[in-house]
């Protein structure tokens, strides 16, 4: 047998069940291979050892004294948490300085699902600040490498979830998506990352950046891997009145029929400063999928242009009051002279870093008394238009077919001291999260430089299933998603 | 010099009585007595990733107070965030309800007991829902944040600039602390903080229209400084305004040492709360028939209540009005009554309201845990108006039914309270104190009527209040035209 980390989750999976390997073994293998390449890569912010041990141990004896019992594939699984998901006694950081030291009372539901089935917390992988940025060149703990090129970025926000799978530290790996942050680094890091639905997986636990946009999301190796990860963790939670009541579908990967497929390819993401040999593995995955039966229609969606605008209205605004609890009272450090309300000052002056700092001042701005109908309300008005088109176009096809971000991996400090230039690589992204429907990104071929070129499904609001059973049929024709990178 | 005429508009803060707070399943706890942060979670105290879930029972006493408002009831209302930084904010916003509330255009009819009925109708603006803060707790260097109180369910009750004197916001507090009371939502303990007021108060000239330049004071905690400060407000602007002087717009505490209201925050320091939908909670349906449900379960209203005692019991409006601020006086007066067999309401409500009122006060007792049943209390009236005992003694047995419980007759028989009705047995009295008075009966005969009284005083202090009055009155009357008679004759032979 192959190193144990090369295998996919759901061949450990199998493994496990024949008895070929324990959990503890597969914990042991991806601990040691964090210990061996995460001083290159930086994934984790923190690696929960003894936690991990014990959870795999449980699991091996669950496997032992239930024998032959349908148990959840994840059980035994290590997979790595991205740091804004609450994990119980497990410090939990934001990637921000003004959560150093953290300890959260409690697990987020997305979370207690998957540990609930038996999965295994390697630990809490990196972010940008607060999920704010596409590279993790925000998060105050200093950036993760890809492993394709270590120059590179791994995007973001779920850079170290991305990398972490990238580099077989674990066998999956939960994100979140509030703008791209699941799909875009899924895209940069060559590995398939799933955008839920608005609704479809609790909040609950999920620090809050845009709460009308955040969504929980998961990385692997591929769209097999993630199904049975969605299964657990979607579904009514009577702690997030915004997670809807709808019955989870049953994901049905095999015998898809791509005959019976409409595929929409919207014209407005195929744009100037698409990196040409980023359209052109798109347009041949697109191919690749008329070849096999699909109906490829060409489809509009108009307003995509404000889908920036908007976002950067609607995401500030709501975490100018989300981030507004950290003041150093309850948790976290404190700074300042020891009175209020300049404690408040220093306190997040000094711990907040420049982006979040930026983004809660757009927002508090947007909201402000005098200002508030022409910029939060109107990008309220335009996110409504924005969700029109994909109602719109959603009449005439299944899925839309289209680029997960304008480029590959960009280099380290490559966007330097132009957020603007940054906030354009989520041009693609951002619609799904505004209109609340789910996407799945999936790698589709290598850049000349080696780098990893995603492709991106959207779906119907709750229509996951459509998204894997397409996704699926395609790395079953293709072998992508089994390259990695040499570390 | 100007007459002005105040107009007072009142915000009533009251907290509901759920078992659970606004947002989250911990429980609603007595935040003056309890532990610090001893009824906190996650959600309450604003731990990172936490959401709020919206309490139904929250809801449901917020509509029974909505309906007995005569308010509308919104169809679907939003909760919205209001953001401002404070250590006893844990999210740094509070969830409240802003563009769109539970409940707008009310009314209620106020009991001004210097009106004839209760005529005075307050109109209500709105009805909205919110959650609480905690508490800071001020130490020599240093505060304490307490978080037991934050996010308790709170009902803000806004009403129209109806009120035209301190007192009048004063009756109206009272009526709504009442209404919460009979609605069981609110235990109207203000000492406890579980109702709070902010006034608004401008003048105009009398007779005149538009309104005046308004200040707002907040943080009122007591029926007293809330009226207090408003007279305090109304002749401070009122002093202004005769010396040509502007009233500036501005939001006022109350400084119970001084007596006097202080500016509180400047103009520079005006807060923009940053108003937008809690993207958390899904916009609030109100489903019709749950409202008519509730509306069908509301108990009767004390201002009904009021009119029907006036109408069915006879009982005057200032009778009537003490008898039915409490529901659980109420019901102990009805059940009086029910058990009294035809014993005058009207009499069973003065010793009520009277005699056994002055011992509950007294001891601080509620009613309900009274030994005095209603039961007893008909009797013990029963038995004064049938002359069978005394009033004097009819309020030694209530004293020692109050001490003790029981039944009033067996009170009277042990205490041997029964009065003395025999005839002959008063008249013997009646010639005894008269043959041991000779001076007082000489000057009786001799013109001076009023005597007459020293006398019944005396024979009943020979009988120990246990003599019928009325029938003393008639023997002692007997006794002394006979006395008449004879030296009349006497002096005529
Ligand atoms: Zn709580």
């Amino acid at each position: 047998m192959a190193e144990l980390t090369d295998l996919s989750m759901l061949e450990a999976a199998s493994a496990l069940r024949a008895g070929d390997v324990s959990s503890t073994e597969l914990t042991r293998a991806c601990l040691d291979r964090i210990r061996a390449i995460d001083g290159d890569v930086h994934a984790f912010l923190t690696v929960t050892d003894d936690l991990a041990l014990a959870q795999a141990e449980a699991a091996d004896r669950k496997f032992k004294t239930r024998p032959g019992e349908e148990l959840p594939l994840v059980l035994g699984i290590p997979i790595a948490v991205k740091d804004v998901l609450c994990v119980e006694g497990v410090p939990t950081t934001c990637g921000s300085r003004i959560l150093e030291g953290y300890r959260p009372p409690y697990s987020a539901t997305s979370v207690t699902r998957l540990v609930e089935a038996g999965a295994v917390i390697l630990g809490k992988a990196n972010t940008d600040e607060f999920a704010m940025g596409s590279s993790t060149e925000n998060s105050a703990y200093g950036v993760s490498h890809n492993p394709w090129n270590l120059d590179r970025v791994p995007g973001g926000s779920s850079g170290g979830p991305a990398a972490a799978v990238a580099a077989r530290m674990c066998f999956a790996a939960l994100g979140t998506d509030t703008g791209g942050s699941v799909r875009q680094p899924a895209a940069f890091c060559g590995v398939s990352g799933l955008k839920t639905s608005y609704g479809r997986i609790s909040r609950y636990g999920l620090i809050a950046y845009g709460s009308s946009l955040d969504t929980v999301g998961a990385l692997a190796r591929n769209i097999a891997d993630l199904a049975p990860i969605f299964s657990l963790m979607a579904g009514h939670d009577p702690l997030d009145s915004t997670s809807v009541t709808d019955p989870v579908p049953e994901i049905r990967l095999n015998g898809a029929d791509l005959r019976e497929l409409r595929i929409g390819v919207p014209k407005e993401y195929f744009i100037e400063g698409l990196q040409p040999e980023v359209e052109t593995a798109v347009r041949e995955a697109i191919d690749a999928f008329r070849g096999m039966g699909a109906e490829i229609r060409e489809i509009s969606l108009p307003h995509t242009d404000l889908a920036v605008p908007v976002y950067y209205l609607i995401a500030p605004a709501e975490a100018s009051a989300n981030l507004a609890r950290y003041d150093g009272v309850r948790y976290g450090p404190r700074r300042g002279p020891g009175k209020y309300p300049d404690d408040y000052f220093v306190t997040r002056g000094e711990l907040f870093g420049d982006e979040v700092k930026r983004r809660i001042m757009l927002g508090t701005y947007a909201l402000s008394a005098g200002y508030y109908d022409a910029y939060y309300g109107q990008a309220q008005k335009v996110r409504t238009l924005i969700k029109q088109d994909f109602d719109a176009a959603f009449k005439d096809v299944d899925l839309i077919a289209c680029p997960v971000a304008p480029t590959t991996a960009f280099g380290i400090g490559a966007h330097g001291d132009d957020p603007l230039s940054m906030y354009l690589e989520d041009v693609f992204t951002l619609p799904a999260n505004l209109a609340g429907i789910p996407g799945l990104s999936f790698p589709v071929g290598f850049d000349s430089d080696g780098l990893p070129i995603g492709m991106q499904f959207m779906a119907p609001h709750l229509k996951e299933a459509q998204l894997f059973s397409a996704a699926h049929t395609y790395q079953s024709a293709t072998s992508w998603h089994t390259s990695w990178p040499e570390l | 010099m100007t007459d002005f005429d105040p107009v007072i508009g009142l915000e009533v803060h009251a907290e509901l009585l759920t078992r659970s707070k606004m947002f989250c399943g911990c429980a609603v706890v007595d935040s003056t007595a309890a532990e610090p942060n001893s009824s906190v979670c996650e959600i309450c105290s604003g731990m990172p990733g936490s959401l709020p879930v919206i309490n139904q029972r929250a809801v449901e006493y917020a509509l029974r107070v909505a309906l007995a408002l005569n308010c509308s009831i919104a169809e679907t209302s939003v909760f919205a965030r209001k953001n401002y930084f404070y250590p006893d904010l844990p999210k740094g916003f509070q969830i409240t309800q802003y563009e769109f509330p539970l409940a707008t255009d009310g009314w209620i009819e106020i009991d001004d007991p210097s009106a004839p009925v209760s005529s005075k109708r307050v109109r209500i603006r709105r009805v909205h829902l919110e959650e609480d803060t905690g508490k800071l707790v001020h130490r020599e260097r240093h505060s304490l944040v307490d978080y037991n109180r934050s996010g308790v369910p709170l009902l803000e009750i806004v009403s129209e600039p109806d009120l035209g004197s301190a007192d009048q916001a004063r009756l109206y507090s009272l009526s709504l602390r009442s209404l919460l009371r009979y609605l069981e939502v609110n235990s109207g303990d203000l000492e406890k903080g579980v109702m709070r007021f902010e006034a608004n108060v401008s003048l105009r000239p009398a007779g005149s229209v538009e309104l005046g330049t308004r200040t707002e004071i907040k943080n009122l905690n007591s029926f007293r400084a809330l009226s207090r400060s408003i007279e305090y407000e109304i002749d401070r602007q009122a002093t202004l305004l005769r010396s040509g002087k502007p009233v500036a717009q501005d939001t006022l505490g109350w400084n119970e040492e001084q007596q006097i209201t202080v500016s509180q925050r400047s103009k520079e320091e005006a807060h923009d709360y940053r108003y937008f939908p809690e993207p958390d909670l899904p916009p609030l349906h109100i489903d019709e028939t749950w409202v008519e449900q509730i509306r069908a379960d509301l108990p009767e209203l004390p201002a009904v209540k009021r009119a029907r005692f006036m109408s069915e019991y006879g009982l005057n409006a200032y009778a009537a009005g003490v008898l039915t601020a409490e529901r659980s006086t109420a019901a102990f007066y009805e059940a009086a009554i029910e058990s009294s067999q035809g014993t005058s309401p009207v009499k069973i409500a003065n010793w009520l309201s009277g005699d056994l009122f002055g011992l509950l006060n007294e001891a601080g007792v509620e009613i309900d845990q009274s030994k005095v049943t209603s039961e007893a209390l008909a009797g013990l009236v029963a038995l004064v108006e049938t002359g069978q005992i005394s009033a004097a003694s009819g309020k030694a047995v209530l004293d020692v039914l109050f001490a003790e419980g029981g039944s009033p007759e067996s009170v009277v028989e042990k205490e041997g309270l029964a009065q003395v009705q025999d005839q002959a047995a008063i008249r013997l009295i009646v010639e005894q104190v008269l043959s041991n008075n000779p001076d007082q009966v000489s000057e009786y005969l001799a013109g001076k009527p009023a005597l007459s009284e020293w006398f019944v005083g005396q024979i009943m202090r020979e009988t120990r209040g246990k003599a019928d009055p009325a029938r003393v009155r008639t023997e002692l009357d007997a006794a002394l035209l006979a006395l008449n008679d004879q030296e009349q004759s006497q002096s005529g032979r």
